[in-house]
Parts: C-alpha cells; structure tokens; sequence
C-alpha cells in the first residue's frame, strides 16, 4: 500500500488542513506504512457480517419538542475569532 | 497530606479539617510539584478556595455528601464554563466554554472542588501525553519516562497527591494505560454509562468518561457520582444506576476469570508477564476459578481501531474552522483562512489522524478501509460476548510494558499505537474495563486489566477491590 505525494495531497484538500513540503513527504512515508499494516484487514472473512457503528442497542433516540432556552447571544460570540456586530466575520465564500 | 476520597470525606465531616485547609494544602502541593512533573494545564486556585468556602457551609449544615469538600482534577477535554478548556492544543488554546459538561455539573451537585485541568494528548490521541501542544508530563515515578497518555495529566496529578482524584477519558485505553503506568486505579466504564455531553468528541463511538483514583473504593464513589442517562447525549443509556460501593467484597468464590491468550503479546516484557502471573495466583486463592481462553480476533483489534478511532475524528474536528472559536488564521480567501488555521492549530498526530481518517473515508477507500473495520469491529464485540457466556470477567496486562522514556516512541506511529495494544479491544467492543495497580517491574509500575460485561461494572469493582486488599500496591507512593 504505497500513498502517493499526490494522494497525501489530495486527501489535505479533502481535509482542508495545508501541509508544508516536509509534512507531505512524512505523511506519505508514514500513511503507508500504516496501511501496510492494517493490510491484515483483508485475510478477515467478513461476508455476511453486518457492520457495527457503535456499541448499545439503542437506535433513533428521540426527545420531547419542549421549548429551553437556547445559549445567549453574547456567550457564544464571546469566543468570536472576528465578529462584526451580532455576526461572526469570515472572508467571502463567492468571490 | 495524602488522602483518599474515603479519608478525606471523614476528615471533613468529623471537622478534623476543613475543605478550605484541604484546597490549601493540595494547592500548594501543585505549587511543589507542577515545576517537575506538569501534570496541569491550567490551576484553578481562586474559583477552588471560592467552592471550598461553599463546600464548608455545606458540611456545617450537615448537608455533605461523600465527595463534599474534596480535591479533584479535570482532564481539560472536559468543558468547564468559564474556565478556558485547551485539549491541550494550539487550536483551543483560548477557549472558554460557555457550558459545564454533564460530569462537572454532577461533580458540581456534590460539592467537589475543582483544583485544576489535566494536561492530554492533543485531543486525547496519543499514549503518552507528549502530543500535548504545550509540554510533556512526566511520571512520578521516574520522571525521565512517560506517564501515559492521553490522560497521563490526570493519573500523574492524582499519583502525585496534587489531587485526591481525577476525571479522565478513554477511546482506546487512554484512562487504564496511564492508570496502569502510574500505579493508579482507571476505569473506562460501559460506552454509554456516562454521559459525554460537554466531552470534546474525539471518536464518538468509543469516547467514555471515568475516574483515576488511588484505590478501588474511590473509584465506586465517583461511579456513583458521574454515572447514569443524560438526554443531552442520546448514546447514554437509561439502565438504573446502583451504588458501586455495595459490589466491594473480599471473596472471591464462584467467580469465573478467562485469560484470553492472544493479549500475551510478542514484545511484552517479562517483568509485566509475571507481574500478571502473580496477580492470577493471588485471584485463585481468593476463590476465583482462572482459566486460560482465546479472542482469536484480537490481533486485528489495531487496525480496526485505528480506522475506526481516525475517521471518526477526521469528521469531528471537521469542525474547527477558525470561525466561531478557537485559534483563526487570517488568510487571503476564505479556504485560505481555514487551511492555515487548521495547519497551524493542529500538531503531527492530529494531522496524521485526520489524514488517515480522511483517507479511510474518501470516495474508493470506504468499503476496503472503513466498512471493513466496522465488520471486523462486530465480529470483535461477538466474540466478547461468546467470552462473558462462560466468564464473569475477563483478565489481561493493562500495556505490554512498563512506562517508556519521553521521547522514545515518538518518530514511529506504530510503536506509539502498539502501547495501547491490551486496552483498544474493549472500546472497540464497547464494554468496561478496569486498571489497577498489579507490582513494579524494575521499580516501575504494572497494571492488571479485569474486562467486564456490557454494564458489568459491579463484577469488575469486586474482583478489583478483592484482589486491593489482598495486596499492598497500591500504597506505594512515588518519589519524585
């Protein structure tokens, strides 16, 4: 299983994390050799068996529609990177 | 002044001293021993002495309960409002939530007093606590090793007296590995018997609360205080909770122990071997029946838990975008903003795991990565349950070795996973385990795994405290 310089590349994107020169290089070396590893995956004979995505028995858990108060306003926008009056700041997504 | 929940809840309550001289005492303990061993991230002197004055009224009006007034540390995953909660990463650094977590408002209700927040691994990944983005903790009993991780932070403060106890939380062994390499007792309670409201998601499908204390019976009260349903978090289950402290017998008779033989792995050190063939001996001559047994699957446990455990987190921390809290980089558009932010606020390992995670996800790698761990994964928790058909508990090391030096593990990924080898199995089944202090090899601690049921926790308090009192362990203290 080898992850190539532009898989580690793609996946970054997917993953919106930017990568320097050396973290790429790294990450190739050492995505692969996990892989490699977890290889061993594939001699586990699996057909028929259902896949587990967590451990309880309990399925579509729902609440009653009660009306609580929500957080204020002024707590969330409290940790604000950049906020401009009761908004949080960002760069244009459509330019 | 070194005290367990039990002793110190008498201290308070037969006036002997009161919980403001207790936060003293263990405040300046940290003031002592933070420059060594920095177990904590942040120290909360002021708002501790600020419940502790509250805690004392409390116990003048004959209103204490049994962890009124006492010390304990928070791994700083925990959400604590008003108080900045960092992962111990450069991305939440600045953080203050605006909520308490369902276990801090619960340890609130009982009057405990918070006297700081542990250091982690960056976001719980990582086995050693040098993934922290602001330095490594080191273990008291030889301070060039390793505590464990990823809450070595909480096991260090408690094995250190900076607290009576500690909070932790565990994805793939994260409360027992430290517990075990620290001489503490660590419990990873049934996926779903704590709430993980205010929990800062790591892997949502393994990620459970417990405590680290210095002996079994603590470990019962603080059960006792955090367990139950919350409808804040809808994988907490509604079962009843009983009072833990009524599981802890000495006998052991009728009990039946399996020693699955696959987690007596290549490369466990022997120290740690006989350590465990000891502690087997010592459970047959409580009564216990041991008798070895198979999980043929555990050596695929690695893999499917590091699929599993990174894809899981590569979607969690998807949502740290510099936005709404959290470190933010000021970039030229807004991908740019949001790539350097996530650049610069996450370390190695958190990278390397949402890029493994994101790879295991990605359109192509899914069925072949992801599905397949997942099925594995069933197959994994079915043998754990064809297990517990003939066995009340099951028996394992904690790691395959005593503590490493800083350092050691950490340019191989793989080695570093490896050290979690005995405790992934069982978040990966989903069911409770148990550390508790089993010997020294060399002078370093070892710890003995007992795997329980689904909501089994009483029988593995049981065999714990049973064994606790036949041994001495887990008074030694560490020198440091």
């Amino acid at each position: 299983m080898r992850v190539s310089r532009e898989e580690v590349l793609h996946i970054a994107r997917l993953a919106r994390v930017a990568l320097t020169e050396d973290e790429i290089t790294r990450l190739s070396e050492q995505l692969s050799n996990l892989l490699e590893n977890f290889e061993i995956l594939q001699q586990v004979n699996t057909d028929g068996i259902p896949p587990t995505a967590q451990s309880v028995a309990l399925e579509s858990v729902m609440r009653d529609d009660e009306v609580t108060p929500s957080f204020p306003q002024e707590d969330i926008l409290a940790n604000a990177p950049r906020r401009d009056e009761d908004c949080f700041r960002v760069k244009p997504v459509l330019e | 002044m070194q005290v367990t929940i039990s002793e110190a809840s008498k201290l308070l309550k037969d006036k002997k001293i009161s919980s403001v001289e207790l936060v003293k005492e263990y405040l300046e303990r940290i003031s002592a021993a933070e420059p060594k061993l920095q177990a904590l991230v942040t120290v909360t002197r002021d708002q501790a002495l600020e419940q502790a004055k509250k805690a004392d009224e409390a116990i003048a009006a004959g209103k204490a309960g049994p962890l009124t007034g006492v010390p304990i540390v928070i791994k700083d995953n925990m959400c604590t409002r008003g108080i900045r909660t960092t992962c111990s990463s450069k991305i939440l650094e600045n953080f203050v939530p605006p909520y308490d977590a369902t276990v801090v408002e619960k340890l609130n209700a009982e009057r405990m007093v918070m006297v700081g927040k542990s250091n982690l691994d960056e976001f719980a990944m990582g086995s050693s606590t040098e993934n922290s983005a602001f330095f490594p903790t080191r273990n008291p009993w030889d301070v060039s090793r390793v505590p464990g991780g990823s809450s070595g932070g909480s096991a260090v403060s408690v094995a250190a007296g900076e607290a009576v106890c500690a909070l932790g939380s565990d994805t793939g062994g994260s409360i027992r590995q430290p517990a075990g390499f620290c001489s503490m007792v660590g419990m990873k309670p049934t996926y779903g018997r704590v709430s993980r409201y205010g929990l800062v998601a790591f892997a949502s499908s393994l990620d459970q609360i417990g405590p680290l204390t210095q002996d079994v019976t603590d470990c019962a009260l603080l059960m006792n205080a955090i367990a139950g349903h919350d409808k804040r978090d809808s994988t907490s289950v509604p079962e009843p909770v009983p009072d833990y402290t009524q599981s802890l017998k000495s006998d052991l008779k009728g009990l039946r122990l399996g020693v699955p033989k696959e987690y007596y792995v290549e490369g466990m050190q022997s120290g740690v071997a006989s350590a465990i063939q000891n502690a087997l001996k010592k459970l047959e001559e409580l009564g216990a029946s041991v008798e070895e047994t198979s999980l043929p699957h555990t050596p695929y446990a690695l893999a499917v838990y590091y699929i599993i455990a990174p894809s899981e987190a590569s979607a969690n921390l998807a949502r740290y975008d510099g936005v709404k809290y959290g470190y933010s980089y000021e970039g030229d558009s807004m991908w740019d903003s949001m790539e350097k932010t996530r650049e610069n606020g996450f370390g190695p390992e958190v990278k390397r795991r949402i890029m493994l995670g994101t790879y295991a996800l990605s359109a192509g790698y899914y069925d072949a990565w992801y599905l397949k761990a997942q099925k594995v994964r069933t197959l994994i928790r079915q043998e754990f349950d064809a297990a517990f058909e003939k066995y009340d508990a099951l028996i394992t090391p904690t790691s395959p070795t005593v503590p490493f030096k800083i350092g050691e593990k950490m340019d191989d990924p793989l080695a570093m996973y490896l050290s979690d080898i005995c405790t992934l199995p069982v978040n990966i089944a989903g069911v409770p385990g148990i550390s508790v202090p089993a010997g020294f090899s060399d002078g370093l601690p070892v710890g003995m795994q007992i795997i329980g049921k689904p909501f089994g926790e009483e029988t593995m308090l049981h065999i714990a405290y049973a064994y606790e009192q036949a041994t001495e362990w887990h008074k030694q203290r560490a020198e440091f």
